[in-house]
């Protein structure tokens, strides 16, 4: 020790070693600073045995306390679950659906909620905004094929359309040219009553003769202006928001053989109180009492 | 025939050999201080005790903020994110007052430091209140220095049981008492006292306790120092920030040199003979444990107890206070000028006046006017110039908020009435803690007529909209307007917001979508 070469600033020695002068202080470590070392080493050897930690061949060790960062989201999701139970139970106990729309703050909840629901169950048809598309509805608008009162979208959402439900919504049209109840001609003039309804000018057919066909064939269902009807699943034609079709072409080969939408039901994949919940969220799109069929 | 004298012996050594080796671990030594008395002793108790009593007893403080907030003057209430401090309130979105106040504290660090050094270790830190707090139980118990050194080297006896044991368990209450103060600035305080001493509280607030309990207890009681010497970053940033005419607790040798335990004797015999009488009284009253006549050393912390010490000293030597001072090094520097000769030798016979045998009136003495200089004056008024930003902001910021999201998806929608729609996601922020209604409507669209699902519209077209005390309001507004009323792609218009019992309003802009071409 006797030989250390002392640096004359600190009183510390140094460890001999001079780069250009400079020289290295050789201070000792606190001795609790090694404790503190041994102390993460206890630690980690700890954590391995009770953690998942070692990588096997298959699957890593999975620790005495049985933790996983799968059962640790599951959890969380479950604490997510019994913080709604109060308002779940809200929902679930509302005996009809206007009385989730007079409370406030149950309809926020249950918007929010048939929102999630939607995201997952929903958008892979009407779409991630609800603005549908070819063949799906557009859930944004005021037109509804069977009704936008928030108990029709119910009814609707719960035991779905021309589906296996005993309660579903169906109807079917007619497939007047397969099927041979109407000619070419009377097809083709049909079409353009049906397009000089929509307000859009036909680009062939006679519109006066095709009104003879209309209130004939069509009126039954579609209305005797073609406003729809709800109850039959009937399409309004004197709108401008079509489902299917974008010219008169399309209209045309839906007169003679019609494509029919599905929509599966929920309720016994979902449950009830989802279903209200994806009632609320649906009728809140459209905004709600003034924009229901006119 | 072999020639040994031809083959040079050089004089080396492996830098690792055994002679060399120095220990890897050095043990922490035990520091035991004096009890010191004096100005700076004083001002430390009562620092201690401002300190101490706003940590401990702030959260209990009430401040009525009516019936739809909490009375607690100081809370972060993390569960609801806001914090409460008297008469503010912060939402999340108002962070940048706390990002504010880093600045200033920053700032204010780095001023109170080119002026008076590491005046925040030695005064005002935790680690030092605690400590000084608990040396105060530990020399309660055990008495002060000498009797703790016997008794740390005494043998294991009843009385010493006792007395380690009374000291443990004072430190730990207080330890407990420390951590325990911590989580009433997150809850209501006295629900949550309620709450902790009938096992009710959540497992979080125990387990804050427990941690702070363990770090005051560890860190008052057996790390000390060490915390600042090897744990506290501060030191090390802070003493970069010092500069020559900085204020450091200094040894002044000019005045102190040579140091003479045999003043009498030395004098008689006509020896140099400074102030100093190496009585180490500055050594033992240090909490760090060094000796601050070797100059300014990294783990000084400036708590000046060695000027107290050696001023009692001085008292009784006759000679003037102030061997040990707060002093700048250019004023050091002066002095020692005016002390040594030529070859740098310190000559008391400089220092003193021969007759009257008191100090030489031309030493520099501290003058307040090298406070001010360029550089305290710029971190003083930038630390101002943040303050006055942060009080004018707070002082005209809003308390009522609205923003607008535009739908992405659809951009719009077809009415059967041929008319567009648009949706727009409306956040009302009513950051007063009192329920508010708002009338909220469209400006701008002559023709648009506004929707709001499961609200009432009035007859002019406004909703009218509650939102509660301290709150956020999400709300679903649909705009329609007639074919005819559309202009463009795009129109602007504006969403207004307006208190209807008060004059606050807010309007935020927004984009009316339409097609290009309607069918």
């Amino acid at each position: 020790m006797a030989d250390r070469e002392i640096d004359e600033p600190t009183g510390t020695a140094t460890t001999g070693h001079s780069w250009d002068g400079i020289r290295e202080l050789d201070t000792p470590m606190p001795r609790w600073w090694l404790w503190t070392f041994y102390a993460t080493i206890v630690f980690a050897v700890v954590y391995m045995i009770l953690y998942p930690a070692i990588p096997m061949i298959d699957r890593a060790t999975q620790g005495l306390l049985g933790w996983s960062s799968r059962g640790a989201v599951q959890s969380e999701i479950e604490g997510a679950i019994a913080n709604q139970a109060d308002y779940r139970q809200r929902v679930a106990n509302a005996a009809t659906m206007q009385d989730i729309i007079n409370d406030q703050e149950l309809f926020q909840f249950a918007v929010s909620a048939g929102k999630s629901a939607f995201s997952v169950n929903c958008v892979q048809c009407h779409g991630m905004g609800a603005a549908g598309g070819p063949g799906y509805p557009n859930l944004q608008d005021d037109d509804w094929l069977w009704g936008g009162s928030i108990d029709d979208i119910r009814q609707t959402i719960a035991h779905g359309i021309r589906s296996d439900d005993p309660e579903t919504r169906v109807s079917e049209m007619p497939a007047f040219g397969r099927d041979g109840i109407l000619d070419r001609d009377q097809i083709r003039n049909v079409s353009a009553y049906v397009m000089n309804i929509a307000k859009v000018p036909p680009k062939y057919g006679d519109v006066a003769a095709g009104e003879q066909v209309f209130t004939e064939n069509c009126a039954a269902c579609h209305g005797d202006t073609g406003q729809g009807m709800p109850e039959m699943g009937a399409p309004a034609l004197n709108d401008p928001i079509w489902l299917r079709v974008t010219d008169q072409d399309q209209v045309v080969a839906q007169v003679t053989s019609p494509k029919h939408g599905v929509m599966p039901a929920w309720e016994g994949r979902l449950g009830d109180t989802t279903v209200k919940e994806l009632a609320t969220y649906v009728y809140s799109l459209s905004g709600g009492p003034s924009a229901t069929i006119r | 025939m072999l020639v040994y004298d031809s083959v040079d012996r050089v004089d080396a050594e492996p830098v690792n050999s055994a002679r060399q080796r120095g220990p890897l671990y050095a043990a922490r030594k035990k520091i035991h201080p004096k009890r010191a008395e004096g100005q700076f002793r004083r001002l430390k108790w009562i620092i201690m005790a401002v300190t101490l009593s706003i940590y401990y007893f702030a959260p209990w403080i009430r401040w009525d903020r009516g019936p739809y907030a909490p009375d607690q003057a100081i809370l972060v209430d993390l569960a609801n994110r806001r914090f409460y401090f008297f008469f503010i309130e912060i939402w999340p979105k108002e962070f940048y007052y706390v990002a504010g106040l880093l600045i200033m504290a920053g700032l204010g660090l780095f001023l109170i430091t080119s002026v008076v050094g590491r005046a925040w270790c030695g005064y005002t830190c935790p680690q030092t209140v605690w400590v000084d707090l608990f040396l105060v139980v530990e020399r309660f118990i055990e008495g002060d220095r000498n009797k703790r050194i016997a008794l740390d080297k005494a043998p294991m006896s009843l009385d010493k049981a006792g007395k380690r044991l009374a000291k443990h368990a004072i430190w730990l209450v207080i330890a407990v008492l420390t951590g325990g103060a911590w989580i009433f600035y997150f809850a209501d305080a006295p629900t949550l006292l309620v709450d902790v001493v009938t096992l009710q509280a959540a497992p979080v607030a125990y387990m804050t306790v427990g941690i702070l309990t363990a770090t005051t207890y560890v860190f008052g009681g057996f790390m000390r120092e060490q915390v600042c010497t090897y744990m506290c970053p501060w030191p090390r940033i802070q003493a970069a920030m010092l500069d020559e005419n900085s204020l450091t607790v200094t040894y002044n040798d000019w005045r102190g040199e040579p140091r003479s335990r045999h003043q009498k004797k030395a004098t008689a015999a006509g020896l140099p003979v400074g102030d100093c009488v190496d009585c180490n009284a500055c050594v033992v009253v240090c909490p760090m444990g060094i000796d601050i006549r070797e100059g300014q050393q990294m783990e000084c912390i400036t708590c000046a107890l060695c000027i107290d010490a050696c001023d009692s000293v001085m008292d009784k030597t006759g000679r003037e206070r102030g061997l040990i001072s707060y002093a700048t090094l250019s004023d050091y520097n002066a002095n020692m000028a005016l002390a040594s000769d030529e070859t740098g030798t310190i000559r008391p016979s400089q220092v003193r006046d021969a007759q009257t045998g008191r100090l030489k009136p031309n030493f520099v003495a501290f003058r307040w006017r090298e406070m001010v200089r360029p550089r305290t004056l710029i971190y003083f008024g930038l630390w101002a110039l943040v303050g006055i930003a942060m009080l004018i902001s707070l002082a005209t910021r809003e308390r009522l908020e609205a923003s607008v999201q535009h739908d992405r998806n659809p951009v719009y929608v077809r009415l059967s009435d041929g008319s567009i729609r648009n949706g727009y996601t409306v956040r009302i922020s009513n950051m007063l803690t009192e329920p508010r209604v708002f009338r909220v409507s469209v400006q701008g669209l002559p023709q648009a007529e506004m929707t709001i699902p499961n609200r009432r519209i009035e007859a002019d077209g406004a909703a009218l909209i509650e939102v509660p005390a301290d709150r956020v309001q999400t709300l679903r507004v649909l705009v329609s307007q007639p074919m005819a009323a559309i202009a463009g792609e795009r129109q602007d218009f504006r969403i207004d917001v307006a208190d209807t019992a008060g004059s606050d309003a807010t309007s935020v802009g927004a984009a009316f979508d339409a097609p290009a071409k309607t069918r």
